[in-house]
């Protein structure tokens, strides 16, 4: 008897938070809606890629991510901060579905990528990962040339037509990631010869490669030194206005640096989200406060 | 409990100091022990390389250059050409790897990468269980089950073939060659899988282009001791290859009899009087079969040691 009082009180506490992040999030959406009709960002340019709803994330039978509502825009950088394991990194993986290699994970909700759900039955997870690419934390080329790394995409997608065509693309991706000056005179060499800061340009060329709409990026520079984190934070500056780009951080003063938008993740929930400078100057909860300012996390 | 566990607390501590000593002790014997039979593991190596050579070398200047790697083998008429003997030795080896790679590569990466959980617990100790099939045993397979097939179907003269062999020695270096490509397989980074199916390659692209090719110096390494293990094999290969000491010269002579140099060495030495030329003969062939092995297993070892180094610089 006891125990399943105890359980049913748990599970109104639970209901309860999710209701109250649940209007969080409805009030966050609309705020989003605001700033893009009060000119904040022109409505012209500026298209929503992405939209979350209700997003649950589980890993077996623990919750990762509750109730995460997020809407992303395209040709903007937008940021997501948070301490470890506060699931920045697990919501950053249900946007190109990469968590679906882990066993027991499971995600509830809707993530709408142009309007067309991801999650939804039928999903060519392929096709999907083609359109949203992904940098992780470590630099991974492949231990193969240069060459190799970024016409690996295209060849096993089948974009190009010839060997012309592969070799033009794989010229373009290493100029857009502004690596081509280094590397062109060694295209046949080992890519793992690189520096870590050019591994992962070569990693951010391999994967705009494929021409994708989005590209995730998963602290990208946390294995890098300060100089080559600018120079990965320039370039991000320079893809923006081609893509559209979501990056998990650590480093406070880089999404401040960088993103137009930031999104505060906290125990599995998005606590914030707003323009960047409101969040670093203006934040409306007290716990993104605290944590920007270094007294919690 | 208090109580108990008080008694007990100063019980240890006067035992502390004699028990000290008696371990610097018991460590001394230990350590030394250990280091002996290492020590005694090298020199039997080094004093069977020394018998060999002292049984063998006589060879080398009893019977002229030319003799020893002519292409006959005729020990009663005192032909030593080990040419045959060596060719064999090569074609069978050489045969059953090609047959034994494709498998064994396909079968590490179906239990490494496709199988699910529970058919990997089945398959890797079945494969292991492979290994330990004694290889007379599979000559007998061989000789009753493959020779046949071999003869009937190929509408040979007879079943005992180069052919034969080489089914049987790719049968038995298929588990060497299937647990090491499977470690090799199992030691390539997550981040490469992940990197290939993030940026949308399918699994089997991922698996093909990616995880194998940076698997291929444990792969190469698999061949080299599966190499090492089909060349050095005897019983089998005695069973089932015919033995007869002609030069495999062509294409078609994979599907004739040969001999190998392990066969040549233990169907003779029975029956050669000690320290004549053939017993000679036969531990000059012992001379040569080790060296080959000795550098099969070496190119193999380096490309483990350098695999390993690569590994600690990741």
């Amino acid at each position: 008897m006891d125990k399943r009082k105890i359980g049913t009180e748990e599970a109104k506490q639970v209901t309860k938070d999710r209701g109250q992040i649940m209007e969080d999030g409805s009030r966050q959406i609309t705020m989003q809606d605001e700033h893009q009709s009060s000119g904040l960002h022109p409505a012209s340019s500026v298209a929503e890629k992405i939209r979350v709803e209700r997003l649950n994330f589980y890993y077996g039978s623990k919750i990762a991510l509750s109730d995460v509502s997020i809407s992303i825009l395209d040709r903007r950088i937008t940021a997501l901060i948070g301490p470890s394991g506060c699931g920045k990194s697990t919501f950053l993986r249900c946007l190109n579905r990469m968590n679906d290699t882990i066993k027991g994970a499971r995600a509830e909700g809707t993530v709408l990528l142009d309007g067309k759900d991801i999650y939804a039955r039928g999903t060519d997870v392929v096709e999907l990962r083609r359109r949203v690419g992904m940098v992780f934390q470590r630099p991974n080329p492949f231990p193969q040339s240069i060459f190799e790394n970024i016409a690996f995409g295209p060849k096993v997608l089948g974009l190009h037509r010839d060997k012309k065509d592969l070799t033009d693309i794989v010229e373009q991706s290493l100029r857009g990631a502004v690596l081509w000056d280094e590397v062109k005179d060694k295209l046949k060499q080992d890519a793992l010869g690189l520096s870590l800061g050019q591994q992962q340009k070569l990693c951010i060329a391999r994967s705009i490669a494929v021409k994708p709409d989005v590209i995730l990026m998963d602290e990208p520079c946390s294995a890098l030194d300060p100089i080559a984190t600018l120079q990965i934070e320039q370039l991000m500056q320079s893809l923006k206005t081609d893509y559209c780009i979501v990056i998990v951080t650590h480093n406070m003063q880089q999404a401040s640096r960088v993103s137009d938008h930031t999104g505060f993740f906290w125990l599995g929930k998005l606590v914030e989200f707003d323009s960047t400078e409101l969040i670093f100057t203006r934040p409306r909860q007290k716990l993104t406060e605290d944590y920007i300012t270094g007294r919690a996390g | 409990m208090n109580f108990n566990l008080a008694p007990n607390e100063s019980s240890t501590l006067t035992m502390e100091k004699p028990k000290a000593e008696r371990s610097t002790w018991s460590e001394f014997l230990v350590e030394s022990s250990i280091r002996v039979v290492g020590f005694s593991t090298i020199g039997f190596v080094v004093l069977i390389f020394l018998f060999l050579l002292r049984e063998g070398l006589p060879i080398f200047y009893e019977v002229s250059p030319g003799n020893i790697f002519g292409t006959r083998w005729y020990p009663t008429f005192d032909i030593f050409g080990s040419l045959p003997l060596i060719l064999g030795s090569a074609y069978v080896t050489v045969a059953s790897i090609l047959i034994a790679l494709p498998l064994g590569v396909c079968t590490a990466v179906f239990v490494r990468e496709v199988a699910p959980q529970w058919t990997r617990e089945i398959l890797k100790p079945l494969i292991e269980v492979l290994a330990g099939i004694p290889s007379v045993v599979l000559g007998f397979f061989g000789m009753h089950v493959i020779a046949p097939l071999v003869r009937t179907n190929l509408d040979a003269p007879t079943g005992l073939t180069a052919f034969t062999g080489a089914l049987l020695l790719a049968y038995m270096s298929l588990p060497t060659i299937i647990s090491v490509a499977e470690d090799a397989l199992d030691a390539v980074p997550k981040s490469y899988r992940d990197a290939a199916l993030a940026m949308g390659a399918t699994k089997w692209q991922t698996i093909w282009r990616i995880v194998v090719p940076a698997a291929r110096s444990g792969i190469a390494t698999a061949v080299m001791l599966g190499m090492g293990r089909a060349i050095g094999e005897t019983m089998a290969v005695m069973m089932v290859t015919g033995n007869a000491a002609r030069m495999p010269l062509s294409f078609n002579s994979l599907f004739m009899p040969v001999r190998t140099m392990t066969a040549t060495i233990a169907a003779e030495m029975g029956e050669v009087a000690s320290g004549s030329v053939h017993y000679h003969a036969l531990f000059g062939i012992g001379i040569m079969l080790f060296i080959l092995t000795f550098f099969i297993n070496l190119v193999a070892a380096k490309a483990i040691f350098k695999k390993r180094y690569r590994g600690g610089l990741r």
